[in-house]
């Protein structure tokens, strides 16, 4: 029994240095992506998440181009043109009639389709495979190094600007009004949540590096009520998705990005039912 | 709660215009830096007597709209004025604009003995999210932004005020209970406990009593009665004309421009009121033939 436990749990990370590598990148993934899909989430910002999460792509594009198949090329370019469509399309719903959702549509359409053509165009089948759906069982040591700073930083960062940043989505008026602006912290968040994408990349690609950060989040927002315990679930959901979708993808044969979120999902759906806040269940209490 | 450490002052010149932060960039670095440690100190103690808001020739645009047109008047100490008119009459954007918050200002507005982030803001309630996942405690400990900037913790003095506060609006014990479970009287009583705990001089409340129980309007009352002895400027934009003549000495009737300013009993006319309603469906129609 006892053995039975151990290979089925712990001996395909004891035994492959490739799944150790993806289970470390899955930790540190959790740390950093863990509360900035809260915040994206208390923001409601998840449709500006999603759009630069496929914004990603024609930068990282480039950066294939001119690096190959390594993180840190990728990622600049990945992190670069995130951030320019987040302005654009935010100037953009500014500037013209188009409300902020049409917007971003627009131009997360136009970075995907760019991104894909940069890459098949050049680069292989496979390439595109791994560009869309991440190689997080390829993750060597450089790119393993990248992905802690990245949550190193994240977490430093959130430190400084946490009480700004939440009294912005609160109560923008209050924040103004004793002296805060709240465009300086609404724009290091984005700056954040574009490096945490760049970071879950890596390991799923860019049709599913948001699912790291959203469903995670939104199954947090079912479990507890204070910000931090939002934070504090939202990273273990992540981790524990991460752990048990290399699991399923190890003993089933499954690609290991999509079984990740595939957990992940499913932590989701059981939270919807039966969470202990403002679920289906719940729902009559704090209507 | 008593008055006490009222705003810092040194030269009243530098005082002057919506933001009175430090003119030099090493002034502002540091100024920024002090608020955000917390450390904004206020060693001057000037008398609410000395405390005035100018306002000369405001005028605020939206586009090639304008939705406020030369608004002058003086705002002395211990007053209390009610802001009335028709909805989209600009009442809000004036109190924004008198924050230094708002855009697209021109004219001037001056303070004396205060800067504008020495006023208290209460913004309509219908703007913030009661669904966020704060408890009442961290709503009413906001209060104590300027003491606690961005890092520190709330001391156990603190703490007691916040209680205290809590107990003022009439809801002791309160303090771990989600905003969640609040009903729309108990958020207003909230967010008036982080009035309290702000002590200001100067208190602005855009709509406190609007979809709130009768009760709750009752007792907030008071405690808006009570600020006001204690000799604080309050301004506030009200809909309900029988709190408004009840309570409020002076009023400021807007329709995008000043329809009548001074004591309530005289600006509160018949002709004033019809005129108001009359200029809202000026710019309503307007408004329709444009869009």
């Amino acid at each position: 029994m006892l053995e039975n436990f151990h290979d089925f749990f712990i001996a395909p990370f004891s035994d492959y240095l490739f799944l150790r590598r993806a289970l470390v990148a899955c930790l540190s993934l959790s740390l950093g992506c863990g509360p900035v899909g809260v915040l994206l989430v208390l923001r409601r910002m998840s449709l500006m998440g999603d759009a630069l999460a496929h914004a990603i792509l024609p930068g990282a594009a480039l950066g294939f181009l001119i690096g190959g198949l390594s993180l840190p090329a990728m990622g600049l370019g990945g992190f670069i043109a995130g951030l320019l469509v987040a302005t654009m399309g935010g100037a953009m719903s500014r500037m013209t009639i188009l409300n902020e959702d049409a917007s971003f549509a627009g131009f997360y359409l136009i970075s995907l389709a760019v991104g894909v053509l940069i890459v098949s165009t050049q680069g292989s089948q496979v390439d595109l495979m791994h560009v869309l759906f991440g190689t997080i069982l390829a993750v060597d040591t450089l790119s393993l190094i990248l992905v802690a700073m990245i949550a190193t930083l994240t977490l430093i960062a959130l430190a400084m600007i946490y009480r700004p940043l939440l009294l912005e989505c609160f109560d923008p008026g209050f924040l103004r009004s004793v002296g805060g602006r709240g465009g300086v912290y609404h724009f290091s968040f984005l700056i954040l949540v574009a490096l945490n994408l760049v970071a879950a990349f890596q390991a799923l690609g860019t049709l599913m590096a948001l699912g790291m950060m959203m469903l995670p989040a939104v199954s947090a927002r079912l479990w507890a009520r204070h910000v931090w315990s939002l934070f504090a679930a939202s990273s273990i959901f992540a981790l524990v998705s991460g752990y048990f979708g290399l699991l399923l993808s190890y003993h089933v044969g499954w690609p290991s990005g999509p079984s990740i979120i595939f957990i992940a999902g499913l932590i989701y759906i059981f939270l919807l039912v039966f969470g202990k806040f403002g679920s289906l269940q719940q729902k009559r209490i704090y209507a | 709660m008593g008055v006490r450490n009222m705003g810092a002052v040194e030269q009243d010149t530098k005082l002057h215009g919506p933001h009175c932060i430090p003119d030099t960039f090493w002034g502002k670095v540091g100024w920024s830096l002090q608020r955000a440690f917390g450390a904004y100190q206020h060693d001057i103690t000037v008398p609410l007597k000395d405390i005035k808001i100018n306002v000369n020739n405001l005028s605020v645009s939206y586009g090639s709209q304008r939705i406020l047109k030369d608004i002058s008047c003086q705002f002395l100490p211990k007053d209390m004025v009610a802001i009335v008119g028709p909805n989209g009459g600009g009442k809000s954007t004036f109190l924004k604009a008198l924050l230094g918050i708002q855009q697209n200002i021109t004219g001037d507005i001056k303070y004396s003995g205060v800067c504008p982030y020495d006023v208290a803001y209460l913004a309509q309630h219908n703007q913030l999210d009661r669904r966020f996942p704060l408890t009442v405690g961290d709503v009413v400990s906001l209060g104590l932004f300027k003491q606690v900037g961005l890092f520190k913790s709330v001391n156990k003095e603190q703490q007691n005020d916040i209680m205290r506060a809590l107990e003022k609006v009439g809801m002791p014990g309160s303090l771990e209970t989600p905003l969640q479970a609040l009903s729309g009287g108990q958020f207003q009583r909230v967010l008036f406990a982080r009035l309290i705990l702000q002590d200001s001089p100067i208190i602005f409340l855009d709509e406190p009593f609007t979809g709130v129980d009768t009760q709750t309007t009752k007792d907030l009352m008071e405690l808006v009665q009570e600020w006001h002895g204690e000799g604080r400027m309050i301004i506030g934009v009200l809909h309900d004309m029988d709190l408004v003549q009840e309570h409020f000495p002076k009023t400021l009737l807007l329709a995008r421009k000043p329809i009548g300013w001074g004591k309530t009993s005289e600006v509160l006319t018949k002709d004033n009121l019809i005129e108001s309603i009359r200029a809202a469906r000026n710019w309503e129609m307007l408004e329709t033939t444009h869009a």
